[in-house]
């Protein structure tokens, strides 16, 4: 087990070093730098300006270099300036301070500063990914339960009415994605138009204190797109399990349905979804971007879509950092917690 | 002019179609619920141990919320045909539906083809067993056919990109503004922020989706196959190098990707047409290699087969990626068959990449489960080669899980197309797809629903025909 572990987080780091590596070199393309000179210097320089600009503030260098430095492998440029020196750790100086370290990158806690909201993007990332993780939880406890009871009693008789009724409304759910269904709820329950008005359609005021007026909108947004698919998977598992020879022998010597159902299948039905749940996560990070666009929350997504659309280099290149950790560590959890809870997989 | 209400002469039926569809609501929630404390099925065993069939109370429901359904459906069915005999008189509603006829003609007569001659079309026909399947169909077909017939100009009202003054943010049914008989007379769905038609832009965006992403799905499952199928076959290295490709693209949050790929400044640097370039060689791949592996031990037929098919095929991929001041202009403009605008191509690249690594983690699962069969090991031994077995062998036997894969897949292309659109991301601002006309409307959501609801609602009516009909699909190919 603990190799086991170990493989895959080598290939996780593996993994997370390719997907920075890529997004550094797109958006450290030619365009791209054009892009951040205009936006941090002037609208109107010309194309000799841009360069000085960039070689001025170590843009121009080998790819590979500026990634090591990033990263922080590779010790932070300096660069003689008319005033004096500017080096990636200590910014604009006379000289060299004395204290400055020599590395500066993501290993030593600096992600550099965003060109946008001016601000360092570890902050900004932390105080983010704080309020997305706000949003996740409860969109966990809305969606979770809700997909596993609609799986569970869709599954243990497969194919009757009830099993119909409920495989349609996952369907309908999993082809509803977040802008249609969101667009949906908020003509609804939010505009004046249908006057119903039960609930806020932004949800810029539950930043700060959510309540279930402001809140429960975006929750259920996301919550009903994911929900569907987990439902499916769970209704494929139970109704798997329920044909399995145990539960056969559990209803001959004459254990009642509902005994048979939650003390025989249950546990076994539930270990397929509980991957498609980690597995989730991914897509979830997908509607989250969505939804507080929607929705204008102002969390992780939200800052996706602003240093995406801003070219915010160090922003961005924070945000891919942690969302592809996230993706990764789930994959991992996910692994694992099959491995755990299925006793007829055994990893040596 | 007056404006047209919503359904016209059909006023005084409505409450027949709210109270139908209430009861058939009802009576489905209260069989849900009723299903958890009440045993299914209306056999009864008795205590002399024989069985006695009854009719339960959930029978009861079933039978009461079947024919609430049949009322609603036979009610749609008449306003339909009441909308094409009075047209707007019958309301906005009926004018719809009026506009709408080829789609119903196209539909009635696929239909009854279909089912006229079910049991000689192998597996679609067996899909009109099915009613959720043909549920499905129906869906996907009228917007196939909605899309196909407003691209020929039949369905639209007006032009959905030009903007009539005093049109701005009108109401469903509101009549054009000094309209001299040049024009259709009413916005049937009223008039967006930009005062265009809604309607005529909902049945233009059907057009975009109909175009992209069937053909991107296709392209995804050609690079899918071609890399899958020997991942899964050879094995080894091979296998581990495009696994861990894969799931690196598949660890990238979708939107991510789509904001590295798809705006301007990268458009700008060729990436995306380049990628192309490689993408699209794929399917000339698969196609020479499938003709080849089956042809081989035949040149006299295959040299020409291979010659004629290869060179059509690689004709129409130089006219594909060249285009006339991109990055990519390779083919003398007499030469260029057809260009696609660049925006177009980007968002085609930038869908099937996404797709790609999804289909190869499926098809790779699918071939390692069939290459254990005893067929394939007959195949090994009479000699055959990799590719023959891979492509005839393997493939072949995968195709059922593949098909119902491919519609789900259009779906999520569909799903993904919209997102695009909703982003403000390669397609141009004015162009009536989906996405954009959803993101459009929201920003006066909470005034006006018109601008932002149809087009939400004919993106989620073709994913749910799509999904519908993957899940027929599924049901009827299992049972065999």
């Amino acid at each position: 087990m603990a190799t086991f572990i170990l493989r895959r987080i080598a290939v996780m780091v593996l993994t997370a070093l390719c997907l920075t590596f890529i997004v550094f070199t797109l958006t450290n393309l030619g365009p791209n730098l054009e892009k951040i000179a205009k936006t941090q210097g002037n609208a109107r320089m010309s194309d000799a300006d841009v360069a000085s600009w960039l070689a001025g503030h170590g843009y121009m260098r080998p790819l590979p270099v500026k990634y090591g430095e990033w990263l922080g492998v590779l010790p932070g440029y300096v660069i003689e300036t008319p005033a004096g020196v500017r080096g990636r750790c200590f910014g604009d100086a006379a000289e060299i301070p004395p204290g400055a370290p020599r590395f500066c990158g993501v290993l030593q806690g600096d992600w550099g500063n965003s060109t946008v909201f001016r601000e360092p993007v570890a902050d900004i990332v932390a105080t983010r990914l704080g309020l997305t993780a706000k949003l996740m939880f409860w969109v966990m406890v809305l969606m979770v339960p809700s997909a596993l009871l609609i799986g569970v009693l869709a599954g243990m008789r497969e194919g009757s009415r009830t099993d119909r009724t409920l495989s349609t409304v996952s369907i309908l759910s999993t082809a509803t994605p977040e802008y249609v269904s969101g667009v949906i709820l908020i003509a609804v329950f939010a505009s004046s138009a249908v006057g119903l008005k039960w609930f806020k359609g932004t949800a810029t005021s539950a930043m700060d204190h959510a309540t279930f007026e402001n809140f429960f909108l975006p929750v259920l947004t996301i919550a009903l797109y994911g929900m569907g698919y987990i439902a499916r998977m769970t209704r494929a598992s139970m109704a798997e399990v329920m044909t399995a020879q145990y539960i056969r022998t559990a209803r001959l010597k004459g254990v009642s349905f509902r005994n048979v159902v939650l003390k025989h299948a249950l546990r076994n039905a539930l270990i397929a979804p509980f991957t498609v749940i980690m597995l989730q996560f991914p897509w979830l990070l997908n509607g989250v971007v969505i939804v507080e666009t929607l929705f204008n929350y102002k969390g992780f997504g939200w800052t996706l879509v602003q240093a995406a659309g801003n070219n915010d280099v160090e922003l961005l290149l924070g945000v891919s950092v942690v969302s592809v950790i996230v993706v990764l560590v789930t994959q991992l959890i996910s692994d694992i917690g099959y491995v755990w809870l299925n006793p007829r997989i055994s990893v040596a | 002019m007056e404006p047209l209400s919503w359904t016209g002469v059909m006023a005084p039926l409505m409450p027949v179609l709210w109270i139908a569809a209430a009861v058939f609501a009802a009576a489905t929630a209260i069989r849900l619920v009723a299903s958890v404390f009440v045993a299914e099925g209306n056999r009864v065993t008795q205590s002399d141990g024989t069985l006695a069939a009854r009719t339960g109370p959930l029978a009861v429901l079933d039978r009461i919320a079947r024919m609430a359904f049949f009322a609603v459906l036979a009610y749609v069915v008449t306003f339909v045909v009441v909308g094409i005999v009075a047209g707007p008189g019958a309301g906005i509603l009926g004018a719809v539906a009026q506009r709408l006829l080829p789609v119903w003609l196209a539909l009635a007569v696929t239909f009854a083809l279909s089912i006229a001659f079910k049991g000689r079309l192998g597996l679609y026909g067996k899909l009109f067993d099915s009613p959720i399947g043909m549920v499905g169909f129906a869906l996907v077909m009228f917007w196939v056919y909605a899309a196909i017939f407003g691209a020929a100009g039949l369905i639209l009202t007006h032009d959905p990109l030009v903007q009539i003054s005093g049109m701005k943010n009108a109401l469903p049914g509101s009549p054009v503004a000094g309209n001299d008989g040049a024009v259709y007379d009413w916005y049937l769905l009223g008039g967006d922020n930009l005062a265009r038609d809604v309607f005529s832009r909902v049945i233009a965006g059907a057009w975009v989706v109909v175009q992209i992403a069937p053909m991107a799905t296709l392209f995804a499952f050609m690079v899918g196959i071609t890399l899958g199928l020997p991942a899964a076959y050879f094995g080894g290295r091979l296998d581990t190098v495009l696994s861990f490709l894969a799931n690196l693209i598949l660890a990238f949050p979708v939107i991510l990707l789509f904001y590295l790929l798809v705006t301007p400044e990268i458009v700008q640097t060729g990436l995306p047409a380049w990628m192309g370039a490689v993408m699209f060689l794929f399917p000339i791949a698969f196609t020479g290699i499938l003709l080849n592996a089956r042809y081989r031990t035949r040149p006299r037929f295959n040299v020409p087969l291979l010659a004629v098919v290869l060179g059509a095929m690689f004709w129409i991929y130089l006219s594909l990626i060249s285009e006339p001041g991109s990055a990519i202009s390779v083919l003398p403009r007499p030469l260029d068959l057809f260009d696609i605008p660049g925006g177009i191509l980007v968002v085609f690249v930038s869908v099937v990449f996404v797709n790609a690594p999804t289909v190869l983690r499926i098809v790779r699962g699918l071939a390692m489960d069939i290459k254990t069969r005893d067929y394939v090991a007959a195949a090994q031994t009479r000699g055959e080669r990799a590719w023959y077995i891979m492509l005839w062998e393997l493939l072949p036997n995968a195709r059922g899980p593949l098909i119902v894969d491919f519609c789900l897949r259009v779906g999520y292309t569909t799903i993904l197309l919209g997102t695009l659109g909703f982003f403000g991301l390669g397609l141009p601002p004015e162009s009536p797809d989906w996405g954009s006309t959803i993101n459009e409307g929201r920003k006066l959501l909470s005034i006006y629903l018109h601008p932002a609801l149809p087009p939400a609602i004919a993106l989620l009516t073709l994913v749910l025909g799509l999904n519908l009909l993957a899940d027929g699909l599924r049901e009827e190919s299992l049972r065999d």
